[in-house]
């Protein structure tokens, strides 16, 4: 049995240096284009890949989850912000998994 | 803009960023008591920590008494993309205010307020980032600590719809550049795809998930910058605006 405190101590210097080194200690402006324009492309590629296909299995169907990514992708066009898109996906997999219950395709 | 007029800016984007992240750590917080954590040990990890990824494999580490270096690896790969964060935020970031700012900023970089923050046209204030941490990193820590008191209590129902919202949020970032800028499109399009490929192909299946995100993100912005370089203080605006 491993002391918790060293474990959470462990994960915060890990993580918070990860953060802090490029920030800190990256002082020059980069002016290379290619490696500007990797840069310009990493929070797309980054949350993209994070999201899909990992939406489809978080919750307790991939018929609802689906329902829940379609909303998604839908607000998220017509521009709504980040709370109305994450909060209506919320309310779409509640609503899809209501009917699956009530069609007998889901028992929770 | 003064600093105050950025630090406003700052808690009106980390409202919605707030709230998810209250969602997203109550599962956490359920999750760490229900495993056999306490409430104060849950909620210090969250305040320490500020990552759903990290903090769930982490906590999967704590509870199978796994050990400290496989802690501080696990950490490193899953959070590895913060640094490609840290990376484009040490570009964003003003020049114009004391370089110690950044000692704090990057306690704060998150996919979200680096999201929120990336978005913003020209450069920005650390404190853009100080007023969107003022929100988010309470909402954080506040969800962690609902969730490890009420968790048990609250139906499956409810806890499978919340976990989707992360993801609204993510999409919600991504999704209007992808509208304006066919570059960013192609490459939402190929990260998605690329991923996908990683979590069915076989031999590929193998690799764990935070690697798919780095070789994914690494992969997918390297075509991108190849076949669309950014135009020159053209591009550099947000498109959201």
């Amino acid at each position: 049995m491993n002391n918790h405190f060293i474990y959470i101590f462990v994960m915060a210097a890990t993580t918070y240096l990860i953060r802090m080194i490029p920030l800190v200690f990256f002082k020059k402006e980069i002016t290379n284009p290619f490696f500007r324009s990797f840069l310009y492309y990493v929070p797309y590629t980054c949350l993209a890949a994070m999201t899909f296909p990992a939406i489809l299995t978080a919750t307790s169907s991939i018929l609802s989850a689906t329902v829940g990514f379609a909303v998604a992708l839908y607000l998220a066009y017509r521009e709504k912000s980040l709370l109305t898109v994450a909060l209506a996906a919320c309310g779409a997999v509640f609503l899809a998994e209501r009917v699956m219950e009530w069609m007998g395709m889901l028992s929770l | 803009m003064t600093r105050k007029e950025s630090f406003q800016k700052g808690i009106q984007a980390g409202i919605p960023i707030g709230l998810g992240y209250f969602a997203v750590s109550f599962t956490f917080g359920m999750m760490s008591v229900s495993g056999g954590l306490t409430t104060w040990e849950a909620v210090l990890i969250s305040l320490t920590n500020l990552t759903s990824a990290g903090q769930f494999a982490g906590l999967d580490i704590i509870l199978a008494s796994g050990s400290y270096l496989e802690m501080m690896l696990a950490q490193l790969i899953i959070n590895l993309r913060y640094i490609l964060m840290s990376f484009s935020l040490s570009q964003k970031l003003t020049r114009d205010e004391p370089w110690a700012h950044r000692y704090a900023v990057a306690f704060g970089v998150t996919d979200e307020i680096f999201g929120v923050s990336a978005s913003q046209t020209g450069k920005v204030s650390p404190f853009f980032n100080y007023g969107a941490m003022c929100v988010a990193i309470p909402g954080w820590v506040l969800g962690t600590l609902v969730g490890a008191v009420l968790g048990g209590l609250l139906p499956a129902h409810i806890v499978s719809a919340l976990s989707v919202a992360i993801y609204g949020m993510f999409l919600a970032v991504v999704i209007p550049p992808a509208k304006y800028d066919r570059a960013v499109l192609w490459a939402v399009i190929g990260a998605m795809g690329l991923s996908t490929a990683f979590a069915v192909l076989p031999v590929l299946k193998q690799v764990s998930s935070g690697f798919v995100i780095i070789i994914t993100t690494v992969v997918v912005s390297t075509i991108a910058a190849w076949l669309a370089p950014i135009q020159e203080e053209g591009k550099e605006k947000a498109l959201h605006e």
